[in-house]
């Protein structure tokens, strides 16, 4: 008895792979092709700079603990969320993000426009005991932060790195990183990582 | 998007909804063949059947590709095509804020226009300001207002910057950042714990009359410009009254001898940025009438 039409795909396992390839490829070629060839979201929002050395290695120290596991750096435009946290996300704001650290899940709050909500003092109590500013917060402390220096040695190389997929660092930025995180404690450069996410944009509500 | 990539999106999707269309129609049984004919595939004694996909399958299938049809016609989708209604995400909030807007733009306006001694007592302003104080002001000040190490209690009379109504509504408006320097390379070790010895002789502690006096002297050098002369502090500088018993930082002698050999910079973020007038005036109220909540 002969099988219908596909008898032939089911037969041959070098066409059933050609085209299953085929088939799931039309999801990436149209939803994810556009926008890794096209322009529309790579370009940046007025203002955009690099990160300042410090910034940078404070981003590094926010990648190691882990903090995008708890808060998203992504506002979505709903009026409860703009109420909260401030104007929504947009793709400019991220086109020097490498790797993005938009998270997936909000067991702290969003972070994308925390920069200037704080003072310094406070994120500094905040990082080494949240419960010190926050009696009800379950945030983890991160007290060796104040222990640990930074001595700059890769700095320069993270930016030339960056630089090498994008992100505009001049040569003098490079040449200075060391110097500027030198001597740092990490907590300085969690401080100044945080204090300028999402100050680009602003709304009142 | 370029005209390319629009084209290149609405040809792709197109071709998979046709070829979708297809592979379900294309290889429809019709049932015209015997029910539990089979395929001819046996293994190890089983046996498969040829039998027509299941109705539900099949037209559940076919509602999905119309569904996905529909759904392209009417909203964002095919390229640069906008959809037939025109909806965006950043549309639809603009819409729902310019909605909330002119739902509560009346009662926002009402309470603006009534100073803020008069509002501070009404029971919607004190809910409305204690929900806004728990989202702005709580992360630093409390949840209670009580403050903490470095952080205000402004539950009690004691006003860094004043306490009268306009003041705090500035001070939420623009910010404060405090600017006391530090001593230590100007009077040196020494002379940061006479200072503190001074400074503990203000709130009727005893310590040596000897670093009192020395300290006495530094105080009236460098400590006089914003604390004053007697030490009771100046609003108008964010100066601290170093008399009254209450310490932003602590008051025990190693605390204070801390503060003048540091410095201290505790700043108050601005929030004219964040909210607009007519929230910081509820929240100015809601903080104003809190010692009498008190």
């Amino acid at each position: 008895m002969a099988l219908s039409k596909h008898d032939k795909i089911e037969k041959n396992v070098s066409l059933m792979i050609v085209l299953t390839i085929v088939a799931i490829s039309f999801g990436t070629l149209v939803e994810l092709a556009p926008l890794v060839f096209g322009d529309q979201v790579k370009e940046p929002v007025e203002g955009l700079k690099p990160l300042p050395a410090l910034a940078l290695e404070g981003r590094d120290i926010y990648i190691r603990e882990g903090c995008n596991t708890c808060h998203s750096q992504m506002i979505r435009p709903l009026r409860a969320e703009t109420e909260r946290y401030g104007h929504y996300s947009v793709a400019g704001e991220f086109v020097y993000n490498h790797p993005f650290l938009w998270g997936s899940k909000r067991t702290g709050p969003d972070l994308a426009r925390v920069g200037g909500r704080y003072s310094d003092d406070w994120h500094r109590a905040h990082l080494y005991n949240p419960r010190d500013v926050v009696p009800e917060s379950i945030m983890p402390s991160y007290p060796w932060l104040f222990d640990n220096t930074l001595d700059g040695d890769i700095t320069g190389r993270k930016m030339a790195a960056l630089r090498s997929v994008g992100v505009p660092y001049t040569d003098e930025d490079i040449a200075g990183a060391a110097e500027a995180v030198a001597g740092k404690s990490e907590v300085d450069a969690v401080v100044a990582y945080l204090q300028q996410l999402g100050t680009l944009l602003q709304m009142r509500r | 998007m370029t005209s390319f990539w629009s084209a290149w999106i609405i040809i792709l999707t197109s071709i998979t909804l046709i070829a979708m269309t297809w592979l379900l129609l294309g290889n429809r049984k019709t049932g015209a063949k015997k029910e539990d004919t089979p395929t001819g595939h046996a293994y190890d004694g089983i046996e498969e059947y040829d039998n027509p996909l299941p109705a539900w399958w099949f037209f559940m299938f076919l509602i999905t590709i119309i569904w996905g049809v529909g759904y392209l016609v009417v909203y964002p989708g095919m390229g640069n095509f906008p959809g037939v209604i025109g909806w965006t995400s950043t549309g639809q909030h603009a819409e729902r804020v310019a909605a909330a807007e002119e739902r509560h733009r009346a009662m926002y306006d009402r309470y603006l226009a009534l100073p803020i001694e008069e509002i501070a007592s009404d029971p919607v302003v004190r809910r409305m300001g204690m929900r806004m104080f728990g989202n702005n002001c709580s992360q630093c000040h409390g949840a209670d207002a009580r403050g903490g190490y470095g952080f205000p209690n402004l539950t009690d009379d004691d006003w860094l910057y004043g306490g009268d109504a306009a003041t705090i509504e500035a001070s939420i408006t623009n910010g404060r950042q405090a600017a006391m320097p530090a001593w230590e390379n100007v009077i040196g070790d020494r002379g940061v714990e006479e200072v503190a010895a001074y400074v503990l002789s203000l709130n009727n502690h005893e310590p040596d009359a000897g670093m009192v006096a020395a300290g006495e002297a530094h105080f009236k050098t460098y400590c006089v410009a914003c604390h004053g002369p007697e030490g009771k502090g100046n609003p108008a500088l964010g100066a601290p009254n170093l008399t009254d018993g209450i310490w932003l930082y602590g008051g025990t002698p190693s605390e204070i001898a801390h503060s003048v050999r540091a410095g201290r910079s505790g700043v108050m973020p601005a929030f004219n940025h964040q909210l607009g007038p007519e929230k910081i005036h509820i929240l100015a109220a809601y903080v104003y009438g809190l010692r009498e909540a008190n």
